[in-house]
Order: C-alpha cells, then structure tokens, then sequence
C-alpha cells in the first residue's frame, strides 16, 4: 500500500457562515495535515454539510477562506477539485443507470476513469456482488448509499475525501467496511474530514475534532 | 478531459434512451402546437402557406422551452450535479457537452420532423431545406440560450413559468432570423443571409453560453 | 472624498437619505420647467399639429428606459465582479424605475400612435424594442422576487442583467431588420421633420429631470432594501430606535 504523493494541508482561516438569518458559525479555524481524521459534530442543523461544502468550494463562505496546499481553493478550482473525493447527503445516483455505470461516470468525471474490472471490484468490497448490472432505482437505501461509498475504493490516489454522513442507512457490516476502507486511506497519508452521528472507531494517526455549537 | 465530455454526452443520451417518453412529449407537444394554428385561423392555403415558417418557428422555441426544465433539474435533485461542479473537467466544458446531449435529445427531433409538418402546411417543397437547415442551426442557439435561464433558475419555486419569462425575450433574435429565413427564400432574396446570421449568432452563443450557465450553476447551488 | 468609505450600506444609508430629497426637488423643478417648454412655448408642428408634444415625455423615457439597463447591468457586475453587497441593492433599485419608463415609453408611444397612424398599436421596430425590454426589466424583476437568499439574488439577477446587455444589441437590430423586411420605413418618433430649437431643449430638460428623478427614487427604493436586507444588524436597529 503505497503513499499518495504530494499531499498538502487544508487549512481553514476564519470562516464565518450565515445562511439567511441565522448564524451557523463564526471564527472557525482549523489546519488539517496529511493523515489526519477531522470528525465535525453538531446537532441537526448546525452547519455540518455547510462546513464540508465550504470545504470543497461548493459554497461560499460569508466571510474567511479555505486554502489546499496555501493557495485559496476559490483561485485553484479544478487543481483543488481534481484530489478531492467527496460524497454528499445525496448519494449522486442516476435512478435510470446501473450501478456500474453510475461508478463509471462518477470516476470519469473526477478525471481518474476506471475498468469494469475494478468497478466489480469495489461493489464487492461493499457487499454489492451480484448488483452490478441492475439499475440503481431497484437498490435499498443502504444499498444505494454503499454504491455511492464505492467510489471511496476506487479513489485511492486522491489525497482529501469529504464525507457528508457516510454511514447512514448503513448496516453494522458495511459501516464496518468504510471505517476500514477510511483508516486505509488516512493510513496512505491522505485527510480525511466526516461528520456522523456514530461514534466511529477509526484509527487516525491524528483525529481532530469540531464541535458546532460550541462556537 | 474529452473522455469526460464523451462519458457526460453518452450518459445524457443513454438517460434519455431509457427515459425516452421525455424525449417523445417534446415532439409531440411541437406537432400539436404546428397542427393548432390551421385549425385557429382557417384552413386557407395561400394563408397558411405564409405563416408557415412563423408558426413552425414558435411552435420549436415553445417546445424547446418545455425542455429545458430537465436540463438540470433531475441532475440537481439526485445531486450528480454537484460531482459535475466538483470535477476534474472545467465547469464550462462539462455544460457545453450537455447542451449539446440536449440539443441532440430536443432540438434535432424538431429539426427532422419540421419538413413534413411544413407539408401540411402546403409550403412550397424547394424552399424546405431552408425552413429545416434554419432550424438546424437555431434550435442549438435556443438551448444554449436556455441553459442559461434553466441554469438561473434550478430549484426555484415556479420555476418553469420564470424560466419562460426569462429567456423567450432573449429567443427574439433567433426567432426573427429563423423564421425570416424562410420567408426570404420564398419571396426570391434567397435565406442564405439569414442562414449566416443565424451560424454566427450559433458561433457566438457557443462561445460565451456555456461558461455563463457554469456561473450561473455555482451561484445556483450554494 | 474617499469613494469606498461609501461601499457599505451603513455608511451609505445616511448618505443616501441626505441625496435623496435633494434630487426629488430637483427633478420636480426639471420636470416642471420642461413640460412648460414643450407645451407652452414649444411651436405647433406644421404636420402633426399638438400631437406631437408626447414626445417631450415620450423620447426622454425611452432615453432612460435604455439606459437604466445599462446603470443596472453596471451595477449587477460590479457586484458579481467584487462580491460588493452594496452593487447588488443597487441593481435592484434601479430596476423598477427603469422598468416604470419602458412603460411610460411604451403608454406615450401608443397616445402618440393613434392620431397619428390611426392605431394604438404599430409593430415599429422602436416600439417592439421597447417592448422586449419590457420583458427583459420584467425577467430580472421576477428572477429576483422568487430567490430567497438575497445574495443569490442578487447574483442570479447579474447574470441575466449581463447576458441581457450582450442581448440588447442582437435584439434591436434584428427587430429594426425584421421590421424592414415587412413593412417599408414608418414615420420614425424623433424624425420629425425639423426639430425647432425649443423642442430639443425641452426634451433635453425633461431628460434632466426624469434622471434626477430616477436617482432620487433608485436612492430611497435602496435605502428600503439596506434596511430589510440589514434588519438583524446593530445599524439598522440603532436607527430604528432613533426614529421610533
């Protein structure tokens, strides 16, 4: 299990977030170096997917900046975009397509296109063997949301993952299988931030932790 | 980077193929509407001759409208949008591939059936080609327009009613122009002007439509 | 004068409520000065007789009309350019304004029609031009009341108000193209045949005051929205209280 090379250091400099009235977060600092864990928690409604959006450039925030490797996210755009993995609420499945295809399209997209091969053979890790060919609109929750993770095992190369509650709908075994597949990737030196509800155990060389409403 | 662009055509057009009743009312809301105006202003040939291209031409700037809803919305609900706007591919680029899957899923029918409902309209035969290759290059610039707008507006309340508010005034030129390529080849001037005009506007929305549907997507999603 | 001491609606709230006034007086006395020149000492034109005198109305709102589009174009990409929150309310200000003049353009275009074509409405490609940018002032308009997030409003609306200035151009000449191909040239609005001094200072008066009367209104219409917009800020609630 080789090293990813060239990984940099998110760095968050004081990020303020309003979203209409309200005031989700303030002075929010944060650097997060190679193979650390940053697990955000927070009740509903906190600004935990505000932050991780933030974090990956889909949203603005009200004032502060995100910086990868030094540099504003905003300027490097596609640079930034291209060692990022992210996985949203959204599992970001097409309904019409396999789940093979909705793999294919996903890496391809985020420029690191992928075999067959290798596509069966991330589905499988997540216990998908045999789902491969239907289409994601006949898939359970859970398993829809384990199509989604398998990105995570076909996203070795990339040095920052975000991942917006990966375990929901998840059952006991396959959240098992992401914790390993997260310990894995830190492991290879990459970040990796997450925000759940479970009290994961994943080993992290460090693991950091934010609190939303304590700010 | 073009294996991208290819994968994002390929999908939208294996979605419409496994969708294809979309692809289909589209077209048949374009032969409904063409086959409404005979039966509004009566079935005088010499009348009927004239506004042929008129008619036509609106009947494909609503129809394309009507299409537009989907160029984004279905990729923003199931959040395959947001991997777009986090890929590896400029934003622009990844737009322009799927206004060009749209064009292909709900301009190009409109542009092969126009010829036989401008038969209906008894219009003469050596001037079709001219009334279908205006078509053929315009309803690219209505979606590349329409991007924009469908852009503009995803995830809006009443967004469909906006979005029509938004570009049909933008669709004048392209209608004028369109329309009055057929209409020039009938009088004897010959379309070919319009043809150009309509290929450089086609150039220019090309150009710049894409990357402003892109900005508009960012600010859209936030 | 240090300009960007201004670029924060705090600062500029109290500002603009100085300005405000000043040019409504203004615009009161231009407008007053300029519909005595075109109707009192105006001459009678020789073939159109007292009909005419719409277009001391007529041809300065359809000047502004215009170029509102363009004040607010400039405005929305200023703040799409520098993410100034200011631009943005300004945008959104002049839009009402400019859209009240495309009307008033478009109203005194069709008074002035009917005796002289004998109908209220001509498919002129001035009066079709007006009209799409009726349309246009109403898109932005629209587009701007059904986003919530008045930055992503204010955003959105810059868009479209920038691909409508790019659009502007295309729109007039192929309407004025259209319009020639089906009809030979009609009696253009500001032709008319010899245009006596006096009437052109009397548009160019009237010209005066409906700008002035566009920057007092942009002014108070912006001071409404700094204060909705900036409700849960410590200015706006310290100048409630004053006033209170």
């Amino acid at each position: 299990m080789g090293k990813i090379a060239g990984t940099s250091s998110l760095q968050a400099v004081d990020l303020h977030c309003v979203r209409g009235e309200r005031k989700l977060f303030g002075a929010l600092n944060f650097t997060l170096r190679s193979g650390e864990l940053l697990r955000i928690a927070g009740a509903n409604g906190s600004g935990k997917t505000s932050l991780l959006r933030i974090a990956c450039g889909l949203l603005e925030p009200t004032r502060g900046e995100v910086r990868w490797g030094g540099k504003d996210i905003r300027r490097l755009q596609e640079e930034f975009w291209r060692q990022l993995v992210y996985v949203g609420h959204a599992n970001s499945i097409k309904d019409d397509l396999t789940a093979t295809e909705n793999l294919h399209v996903a890496c391809t997209l985020a420029g690191v296109p992928r075999q067959a091969a290798q596509i069966g053979e991330a589905l499988r890790r997540l216990g998908l063997a045999g789902c491969e060919n239907l289409p994601a609109r006949v898939l359970s929750q859970g398993q829809r949301r384990r199509v989604a993770l398998a990105r995570l095992a076909l996203s070795k190369g990339a040095p920052l993952w975000i991942l917006d509650e990966p375990f929901a709908a998840l059952d006991a075994a396959a959240v098992e299988h992401v914790q390993d597949l997260i310990a894995e990737q830190l492991s290879r030196g990459a970040a990796v931030i997450l925000t759940t509800h479970l009290e994961a155990r994943i080993t992290a060389a460090a693991a950091l932790r934010i609190d939303l409403e304590a700010t | 980077m073009l294996a991208a662009l290819r994968c994002v055509i390929y999908r939208d057009l294996l979605l419409a193929v496994r969708r294809s009743s979309d692809v289909l009312t589209v077209l048949l809301f374009f032969v409904i509407v063409v086959s409404l105006f005979p039966l509004g202003v009566g079935p005088d040939p010499a009348l009927l001759r004239t506004i042929a291209p008129g008619v036509i031409w609106v009947a494909a700037l609503l129809a394309s409208m009507l299409a537009l809803n989907r160029m984004f919305a279905s990729d923003h609900a199931d959040g395959t949008l947001e991997q777009m706007l986090l890929g590896a591919t400029p934003l622009g680029m990844t737009v322009a591939a799927k206004i060009l899957a749209h064009w292909v899923i709900s301009g190009l029918p409109l542009v092969l059936i126009s010829p036989v409902l401008a038969l209906q309209f008894d219009f003469p035969r050596e001037f079709l080609w001219t009334l279908t290759l205006s078509l053929a290059f315009g309803t690219p610039v209505l979606s590349l327009i329409g991007a924009i707008g469908a852009a503009l507006t995803l995830g809006l309340r009443g967004a469909g009613a906006l979005l029509s508010l938004l570009v049909l005034p933008l669709y004048v030129p392209v209608l004028i122009i369109g329309a009055g390529a057929a209409d020039a080849a009938v009088s004897g001037l010959g379309g070919q002007a319009q043809l150009l005009l309509l290929g450089a506007l086609l150039v220019f929305a090309g150009a710049f439509a894409p990357w402003a549907a892109a900005v508009a997507l960012r600010i859209s999603t936030e | 004068m240090n300009w960007f001491k201004y670029s924060s609606p705090q600062t500029f709230f109290p500002l603009a409520g100085k300005l405000a006034p000043w040019f409504g007086v203004l615009a009161a006395i231009t407008c007053a000065a300029g519909l005595y020149l075109g109707f009192f000492v105006a001459p009678t034109d020789a073939q159109q007789g007292d009909a005419y005198r719409i277009i001391f109305i007529h041809v300065p709102a359809a000047w502004m009309s215009m170029f509102l589009y363009l004040v607010m174009a400039f405005w929305a990409g200023l703040g799409l350019a520098f993410n100034t929150r200011l631009s943005g309310m300004m945008a959104s200000a002049v839009a009402p304004t400019g859209a009240l003049f495309t009307f008033l353009a478009l109203w005194t275009g069709s008074l002035w029609g009917k005796p002289t074509w004998g109908t209220w409405w001509v498919w002129d490609a001035r009066l079709t031009s007006e009209l799409i940018l009726l349309f246009l002032y109403f898109g932005f308009m629209a587009l701007q009341a059904a986003i919530d997030d008045p930055r992503r409003a204010d955003k959105a609306g810059a868009v479209l108000a920038l691909v409508g200035v790019v659009n502007i151009p295309i729109i007039y000449f192929s309407v004025k193209w259209w319009n020639t191909l089906h009809q030979g040239a009609s009696v253009s609005l500001t032709k008319a045949p010899t245009m006596a001094a006096t009437m052109l200072t009397g548009m160019a008066v009237m010209a005066f005051g409906f700008w002035f009367y566009s920057i007092a209104a942009a002014l108070t219409r912006a001071r409404c929205i700094m204060l909705e917009r900036e409700r849960a800020s410590e200015w706006v609630g310290d100048y409630a209280r004053r006033s209170a």
